[in-house]
């Protein structure tokens, strides 16, 4: 956490700790703000999974459910303590979140809010249905929590627990999105193929940012049985699991106060408008459903990033991060070995009834750069996609180092050391060129979730931005180091991308298109720094549309045509070849 | 379980998927149209039903201030954006266009039902009542989204469903309405007792389903609908708006909702939270149909109204949950064979 966060979360902590020792306010007020706490808790998950991690949920109160049972349960049925089910509540939650998540993550696209939606349901039916649980009555005579042998009876005692835990949350998720852990979630909102091509294992990120919002959630639930002493399963409904979503929405759900600001917007609103609106419109009625609906579909029209963010741009920009220059991760060399770094051997793609890639073969030696060049549609891009697993081959073998490596999936293609680019650039726009650089060396840090939220990750993280900082210096960005990635030109954005393949320690990059969008000069520079690596012991593969950049750089071309190999060999030899071209400039008719 | 029972279940399986094959098709209509995953679909059936139910006790349904709510709202925004381009006489063209229809249907609305003219009336009410409500909610809702994510279009959904299950409990309160049958009587073929509104229903459905079909392949406005709904972009170049394509789907799916409730209510007690449970397995359907094809969808209707049947029988208590939980290996299913990645949206 950075300075200016530091300040923030202590001044909001000082004035949640002072608000029930102010004489001014009632009781009523402090309920209701224990009512926002355990409300922040499931926002704050919500903020990780949906804004941070791009998983929309509606179903989140499911989870808060699972907590709440399971402790009501073991309390009055078998007559446990409560702070004694604070773990088996949170760990029921997690081994729900594990199953429901194993199928959840995986669905794509709007699949998975429409997954979040079915088990929402089911779950809200299945406890009301359930005969240990109550059914439909529920469970009540739920004891209270107590301290010291102390019953917190009152909303005023039990105001420091909820806000405890609600402080402790937004430390740790403060904590683990500056992480290892925490940055691969967030690459995974500009699209998972960034973060596999740098070895994030998509489907494990998914499933822990997953796991860590229900906790959050079951966290809430647990405490929410002990604060209302009894729990029934309306509470744990779907039009609940939405207020939740209402709030991420409203307050912002990129951010943590976001969760808070929009939790105290969302309870304070719905205790008014419960209390307000039948006074004017008679008794009976399910207002604050009629306006939270109504505010879901005005926020999504004109503030979909939510109030936060309006509020914070007034309290001042954060300073950039202070990089050490002296971290530094170890290289790993490059081996001298015999025979090729790479080898393709009769690769073949077929989409459907069209042949990408026809039976193309081609070798990259140790420190050897080799370009790939043909007209648009040759299958350039393809072949990158089957050497860095992005796609299967549908016939063929690629070798890496003597061993077979067609078959393996992007993230082990990555943990071989082949380091790519994209043509069309993939970086997350809203974090910094070093935030984006660092998530390059993902494989080459070890810190898992528990140690980025308990910061036992100092040291680590220290060696990852010093490593990021000098690459970002290679690439000639060090000017641009602090800025959204999204605010470069796009040349530059490419450089980026470069900068975080080195981040990987590579033995193979691979560049698609890396000299689009620059000029002359940054093109040199360009060339010098891709050369310094080959003499370093790196092999480059590089596609490339600007022919003098490629003549006068690689050892060695291959050029494809209609997904077939035409020709292969050394710049000049190419330059001459009669079918190249004819494949550049059409047959003399 | 002996045959009589199942066949039974087999009747009450396939009438029920017949309602769900009708909102199945109503949803992959205006998915297909509009990229909106029309969550509230279910609100047309109950809005739609309970209307019918009050109209026969001759008291004016509720539903008659929403849909001037919605005008007016639909009127304000119109009338907004001439505006912001500075032609005023557009602004009250657009306001006017909006809210003269919406008057005088809540006119006719209020005029004729104390008279209680019949069934026959009432339903041609409720149907001039609820299919406006379509095109509205749309322009109030869904257009200013229309260049944004499926992602966000669902969220809105969702809130628009919110909103609207909320107001129908102030519209017609929590008490739960029965319809008299369309058709009346009912008869025995061997030991399965039949009644004449379940037959309408298997008929009707197949006969909107035929009728729709037509629609599509023979008619100008439906296949312009099919142009947008392949090709938004492309559709918009040769000249079919998609605001106007939009309106048009919604106010299908707010007519196929109509239909549903005219069949439905007489043989459910609805409710005005009722809509969404029974849109949402029209909506399980809509799923395993993949949201692009109708056939599918009509198939896997039946599907989910049979497994409701017969797990009502052996679980009668967790049939819900049944019902929900088989959405899951569907959607995972989908999503392990889509071919378009997470990137899309």
């Amino acid at each position: 956490m950075n300075r200016r966060d530091l300040t923030r979360f202590l001044v909001f902590a000082a004035i949640m700790v002072a608000i029930p020792f102010l004489p001014f306010v009632p009781d009523f007020w402090v309920t209701l703000l224990d009512f926002v706490g355990l409300a922040s808790l499931v926002a704050l998950g919500l903020v990780m999974l949906t804004g941070v991690g791009g998983m929309t949920s509606f179903g989140q109160a499911a989870f808060v459910g699972f907590g709440a049972y399971a402790t009501a349960l073991l309390t009055t049925a078998y007559g446990w303590s409560p702070w004694l089910t604070l773990p088996v509540s949170l760990a029921v939650t997690v081994a729900a979140a594990l199953v429901i998540g194993l199928v959840t993550v995986r669905l794509s696209g709007h699949y998975l809010p429409l997954g979040t939606i079915a088990w929402g349901i089911c779950f809200y039916y299945l406890f009301g249905n359930l005969k240990t649980l109550g059914a439909y009555d529920g469970i009540s005579s739920v004891p209270p929590l107590s301290i010291f042998g102390m019953p917190l009876l009152d909303s005023r005692s039990f105001y420091f627990v909820v806000w405890g835990f609600v402080l402790a949350a937004i430390l740790a998720t403060a904590n683990l999105l500056d992480s290892r852990v925490g940055r691969s979630i967030r690459a995974l909102r500009s699209g998972a193929a960034a973060a596999e091509s740098v070895g994030v294992n998509v489907w494990r990120a998914k499933l822990t940012v997953f796991v860590y919002a229900a906790l959050l959630a079951g966290l809430s639930g647990w405490l929410y049985a002990h604060f209302q002493r009894a729990v029934t399963p309306g509470v744990f409904s779907l039009t609940v699991g939405i207020e939740y979503l209402l709030m991420a929405v409203l307050g912002g759900a990129g951010y943590i106060y976001g969760a808070i600001l929009g939790a105290g917007i969302v309870v304070v609103l719905k205790n008014f408008l419960q209390d307000l609106l039948p006074l004017f419109f008679g008794a009976g009625g399910n207002y604050e459903g009629i306006v939270f609906g109504i505010l879901l579909i005005v926020m999504l029209q004109g503030a979909r990033d939510g109030l936060w963010p309006v509020i914070a741009g007034r309290l001042g920009k954060a300073a950039p991060r202070v990089v050490d220059a002296t971290g530094t991760l170890p290289g790993r060399g490059f081996d001298a070995g015999d025979g090729a770094l790479l080898r393709v051997q009769g690769a073949r793609r077929l989409f459907g009834g069209l042949v990408a890639v026809d039976n193309v073969s081609f070798e990259v030696g140790r420190g050897e750069i080799v370009g790939l060049i043909g007209p648009n549609g040759a299958g350039k891009s393809t072949t990158f996609n089957l050497v860095t697993g992005v796609l299967a081959l549908s016939g063929g073998e690629i070798h890496f180092e003597d061993e077979r490596v067609d078959g393996l999936g992007p993230e082990q293609i990555a943990a071989r050391r082949i380091a790519r680019t994209f043509q069309h650039v993939k970086l997350a726009p809203t974090m910094s060129v070093l935030e984006n650089v660092a998530i390059g060396a993902h494989l080459r840090g070890r810190a898992g979730m528990v140690s980025g939220i308990m910061r036992l990750d100092r040291e680590e993280e220290r060696r990852i931005f010093g490593e990021a900082a000098r690459q970002i210096e290679r690439v000639g960005l060090a000017e641009a180091m602090h800025q959204p990635a999204g605010a470069l030109a796009l040349g530059q954005q490419r450089l980026a991308e470069i900068a975080r393949a080195l981040c990987l320690d590579p033995k193979l990059l691979l560049l698609d298109e890396p000299a689009a969008g620059l000029r002359h000069l940054e093109k040199q520079a360009l060339a010098d720094l891709i050369r310094r690596l080959r003499d370093e012991g790196m092999s480059v593969l590089l596609v490339e549309h600007d022919m003098d950049f490629v003549m006068q750089l690689t050892d060695h071309i291959v050029v494809l045509n209609f997904g077939a190999r035409i020709a292969t060999g050394a710049p000049a030899e190419i330059q001459r070849d009669p079918a190249v071209i004819e494949a550049y400039l059409g047959s003399p008719a | 379980m002996d045959v009589t029972i199942a066949l039974f279940l087999i009747q009450d399986g396939i009438i029920n998927g017949a309602i769900y094959a009708l909102l199945a098709v109503a949803l992959v209509l205006v998915f297909a149209v509009t990229r909106v995953i029309l969550i509230p679909q279910g609100e047309f059936v109950t809005f739609a039903g309970l209307s019918l139910a009050a109209m026969e006790t001759g008291s004016v349904p509720g539903a008659v201030w929403l849909l001037l709510v919605l005008a007016a709202a639909a009127a304000a925004m119109d009338a907004g954006a001439a505006l912001r381009e500075r032609s005023p006489a557009k602004a009250v063209r657009l306001a006017a266009w909006n809210l003269v229809p919406a008057i005088a249907i809540a006119a006719a609305v209020l005029a004729m039902v104390p008279l209680q003219l019949g069934l026959g009336v009432n339903i041609v009410l409720c149907a001039a009542l609820i299919v406006p409500m379509g095109p509205y909610l749309y322009r109030v809702a869904f257009q200013p989204l229309a260049d944004a994510s499926v992602l966000v279009l669902l969220i809105a959904s969702v809130g628009a469903h919110l909103a609207l299950t909320a107001l129908g409990l102030v519209l017609f309160g929590a008490e739960g309405y029965r319809t008299s049958p369309v058709v009346s009587g009912s008869f025995q073929i061997g030991p399965l007792f039949v009644t004449g509104q379940s037959l309408l229903v298997v008929g009707a459905t197949l006969a909107l389903l035929a009728g729709l079909a037509l629609f599509f392949g023979r008619t100008l406005i439906g296949k312009a609908l099919m142009a947008s709904a392949i090709n938004r972009r492309g559709a918009r170049l040769v000249g079919i708006p998609t605001m106007l394509s939009g309106r048009i789907a919604f106010a299908m799916a707010a007519a196929i909702g109509v239909v549903s409730a005219v069949l439905v209510a007489p043989l459910t007690t609805l409710y005005y939270d009722s809509g969404f449970i029974i849109g949402l397995k029209g909506f399980v359907a809509a799923i395993i149909g993949g949201l692009g094809a109708y056939p599918a969808a009509v198939a896997a209707a039946l599907a989910v109204g049979l497994l409701e049947a017969f797990s009502s029988f052996w679980a009668s208590a967790f049939k819900e949950v049944i019902v929900f939980a088989s959405i899951l290996p569907v959607l995972l299913w989908r999503s392990l064979t889509s071919t378009h990645g997470d990137e899309e949206d």
